[in-house]
């Protein structure tokens, strides 16, 4: 039963990544791509975590909040990049 | 070191301090101070004349590089006798003969006595070497230092084409004998002429099967040295060179190596009816070819050099019929054949260097060679025309000169071969003396335009550029030295017979003593009609001569077009071959790469039947990996169809996720991690280059299909997969991991097996992994801060 639910689970956060695959793939502008990449990202933390549990292990619980905290940095990066053109501005650019 | 030694490296150590004397002793003429050298070295082989005379013969040997056999040793017999000799002593007249020739103000003589030494010191060294290694070593010297003579006036188109021209060919020749040694090495097991010829001896090394290509690599390096035909187009050419280096090297002793190096393996390859066959025949072909193109020349150092080739022809092919008496050892007839070659191998250095000596100082005193605007000079040049008439009567086989006797030696041969009886010489042997009398009288026909062109006549002074005269004395020592001696041994040739000819003979043998007698007058025998004959028909030649000499129009000079084509032609085609296939773009060299890479491990596979599937240690398909690989195979062949940069960036991002997620699959949570970040570094990068392309090239449009590619990059994928499967189904032996398992705690106090790995039981990969990061950030950092740098200067 718990296995079943695991498999359920996993196979309903899967398809949701696939359609976010489509929006990556399909989608008509930039930004549209980026929010459905960060919601990948956060379906990658469900899928791990998931798998742990199904693997029984608790060696994956890192990759989890690196996952977390990379999507978190390419969101941004990608978002500073698509208002300014640069992700990391140089001193003179300010002024 | 023996005293042996000394004398062949003494030209090389003197050549160090001729430099210092030009420099500093800027007065005398840098000549003077080599002259005592050959000088004394030529007194030195004087002096041992009679120990050579005895048949003595010692071996000096000087380890050298031991462990491979090879050792600076050296030998003294009696054919290195004649050949040293010969080196020195007419060294000695061409240095004496240079001093006057060669002016000390316009020319650089430090270059010209340098390189002349060096020939003459590896001149030394081939005749003297008992190894074949050191041989080889000196032969290639002899060739370079004959191309740094050849081009000694580098400011002249000809004499730069004349010194590439002998270059390549001589060192194609001494390629080929490299070789030869080798194959002589496999069979025989020693670098040592004495030890090879002895081993030859007691067991033929006939049957071998690397006999007859052993021979042919010899025989292709003497030929090339010794201007034989086909190889003798680098000689006319060499006549560029100042006339001392043409009388020395190109008359007496360079060209003479191939001769001495046949003679010198005579006794290892005579036994073989091809060597007979190959020498003789090229050597006769060389003989007739050589005088019938020697009357086409104008120039009169042309002649000399197309009559240097006749001879050497000549005594090449006497040498090939020598070969024969190995097959009769009672007999004495076929003996008489090397005796001529040896014989007419010291006359012809004699004479022709007197000749081109000759031509040195017509050149020098009438400022031409061309014998159409020479006339009449008998008048002005009265001893220069004496000596120049002993020595083309000599060359063209008249008595009482030594050319007469060794030419009837020549002919007594040529005739006595017709009665051997082996290898099919009674039916085709009767060309060979018919060859021999025809190239006899063209011989005779252009010695006597070499004297009588110039000479005879009326004289015409104004035709020519300088006001002639007669030479001064120091020039005329030397010619008349050397006709002297072929005045001296035409009249007394047993004085050269028993001491040193006969020794030289027995060496080429490597019989017992030769009891050698020259006569003059032996009779009305065959020989003596041929003579005869040569001279009535060669008067007759001479005297119509205008009448068909027109035949030559209807030979063009075919070898030496052949040549040019081979250089000049065969570089333009090779270089648009390359140009062909190095064009420059990556793509096709990827291409050839891949399909390389492809055509060998396919073919290899396929030779070797190496296409294995083995299913019974396959572990079974969980539905995530079903899954994982989906989604990889959808973002792959996206990136292939993306129309632009950015979603190609985004796929490429995609799918390392997705690997990192098989890693979390295939339980490796350290990769996991460490590729989530990788990946996300790297494309950030991407997304840098892709801001920094430049505008106009940011064409959003799908990559172009090309079917190569496909082919190519899907032939790749095949080939990799096939040997992945392969190599799977192959396990030989198991793993080693449960090492790792057991003792990552017990031994190297973790539980991290894979950082254990990596930082304890294989720390030393991962330093060097560390350097490799290291040495790219230095590298971005650099190409980044240099380029700034090099911005800041321009702007300056």
């Amino acid at each position: 039963m718990f296995q079943l639910i695991m498999n359920a689970s996993l196979l309903i956060v899967s398809i949701s990544t696939i359609i976010f695959i489509y929006r990556v793939i399909k989608g008509p502008t930039t930004p549209d791509r980026v929010v459905a990449l960060d919601a990948i990202g956060i379906n990658l933390v469900a899928i791990t975590a998931i798998l742990s549990v199904v693997l029984n292990t608790s060696a994956f619980l890192e990759v989890i909040l690196l996952i977390g905290i990379l999507a978190f940095i390419g969101t941004i990066a990608f978002s500073k990049y698509l208002e300014k053109g640069v992700i990391i501005d140089h001193d003179n650019d300010n002024n | 070191m023996s005293i042996l030694h000394w004398v062949v490296l003494a030209p090389f150590l003197y050549a160090i301090i001729i430099p210092i004397l030009f420099t500093y002793m800027k007065r005398v003429h840098t000549g003077w101070f080599i002259l005592p050298l050959p000088f004394l070295l030529f007194i030195y082989f004087c002096s041992k004349i009679p120990t050579t005379s005895q048949l003595q013969t010692d071996v000096f040997t000087l380890t050298w590089i031991p462990s491979i056999g090879i050792d600076f040793s050296l030998m003294l017999d009696g054919l290195g006798m004649l050949f040293s000799l010969l080196i020195t002593g007419i060294g000695t007249l061409v240095i004496l003969y240079s001093i006057f020739y060669l002016d000390k103000a316009k020319e650089k003589l430090n270059q010209f006595y340098v390189y002349l030494l060096l020939f003459m010191g590896a001149m030394l060294g081939i005749v003297l070497s008992d190894n074949l290694i050191v041989l080889y070593m000196f032969w290639e010297i002899t060739s370079i230092s004959s191309f740094l003579l050849i081009g000694f006036w580098n400011n002249r188109r000809n004499s730069r084409n004349g010194a590439i021209k002998s270059m390549v060919i001589t060192v194609f020749g001494g390629l080929s004998l490299l070789a030869g040694i080798i194959l002589l090495y496999l069979m025989t097991g020693t670098f040592q002429i004495s030890e090879i010829i002895a081993s030859v001896q007691q067991n033929s090394i006939m049957t071998d099967p690397l006999f007859i290509l052993a021979m042919i690599c010899v025989l292709l390096g003497a030929f090339t040295k010794s201007a034989q035909f086909p190889f003798h187009i680098w000689l006319p050419d060499a006549m560029e060179a100042p006339t001392p280096v043409s009388a020395y090297l190109h008359s007496a002793t360079m060209v003479k190596a191939g001769i001495y190096l046949v003679a010198r393996l005579s006794p290892v390859f005579a036994v073989s009816g091809y060597w007979l066959w190959l020498v003789s025949i090229v050597g006769i072909v060389t003989l007739i070819y050589g005088s019938f193109f020697a009357i086409k020349q104008t120039d009169l150092k042309g002649i000399l050099a197309y009559s240097t080739i006749s001879q050497l022809g000549m005594i090449m092919s006497l040498l090939g019929i020598g070969a024969a008496g190995v097959h009769y050892e009672s007999e004495t007839t076929y003996y008489i054949a090397t005796a001529a070659a040896v014989f007419h191998l010291l006359n012809h250095a004699t004479f022709k260097g007197s000749l081109f000596m000759v031509v040195g100082i017509i050149d020098h005193e009438t400022g031409t060679r061309d014998i159409r605007r020479l006339s009449g000079l008998m008048q002005v040049m009265p001893i220069t025309f004496t000596i120049s008439i002993i020595g083309a009567f000599s060359m063209a086989g008249l008595p009482p000169f030594n050319g007469f006797l060794s030419k009837e030696m020549f002919f007594a041969s040529m005739l006595n071969i017709l009665e051997f009886n082996l290898f099919n010489m009674q039916t085709w042997g009767l060309l060979l003396p018919i060859i021999a009398w025809i190239g006899s009288i063209f011989t005779f026909v252009y010695s006597m335009i070499l004297v009588f062109k110039p000479f005879a006549g009326a004289f015409k002074p104004e035709k020519l550029a300088t006001k002639p005269h007669e030479a001064p004395i120091g020039m005329l020592i030397s010619p008349i030295i050397l006709v002297s001696l072929v005045i001296v041994i035409g009249l007394f040739p047993d004085l050269v017979a028993n001491t040193i000819l006969s020794p030289a003979i027995s060496s080429i043998y490597g019989g017992g003593s030769y009891d050698l007698h020259i006569y003059h007058w032996h009779g009305f025998q065959p020989e003596l009609f041929m003579t005869i004959g040569v001279i009535l028909a060669g008067i007759l030649l001479y005297k119509t001569r205008e009448k068909w000499t027109t035949i030559y129009r209807v030979f063009p000079t075919i070898l030496n077009r052949l040549y040019d084509i081979l250089r000049f032609k065969t570089e333009g085609s090779f270089n648009s071959l390359t140009n062909r296939y190095m064009v420059g773009s990556l793509r096709t060299y990827l291409i050839y790469i891949f399909s390389f890479f492809v055509f060998i491990l396919l073919l290899t596979m396929i030779l070797k039947d190496g296409f294995t599937s083995d299913l019974s240690n396959l572990a079974p398909i969980g539905a995530y990996e079903i899954g994982l690989s989906f989604v990889l195979i959808i973002a792959t062949i996206s990136i292939l169809f993306a129309k632009s940069r950015l979603t190609s960036i985004i796929l490429l991002g995609a799918v390392g996720y997705t690997v990192s997620l098989f890693y979390v699959v295939f339980r490796a949570p350290d990769l996991a991690l460490t590729q989530l970040v990788i990946e996300t570094v790297s494309v950030a990068l991407f997304l840098l280059c892709f801001y920094h392309l430049p505008k106009n090239a940011r064409k959003k449009e799908s990559i172009p299909f090309k079917l190569s590619n496909a082919i190519v990059s899907i032939l790749v994928g095949l080939v990799v997969m096939l040997i992945a499967i392969s190599s799977y189904s192959n396990k030989l032996f198991g793993s080693i991991a449960e090492f790792y398992v057991e003792n990552t705690y017990k031994k190297a106090a973790g539980e991290n097996m894979v950082n254990v790995i990596l930082v304890d039981f294989r720390g030393f990969d991962t330093l060097f992994e560390i350097a490799v990061l290291a040495i790219a950030s230095i590298g971005i950092f650099t190409m980044i801060k240099l380029r700034m740098g090099g911005k800041k200067s321009e702007n300056k």
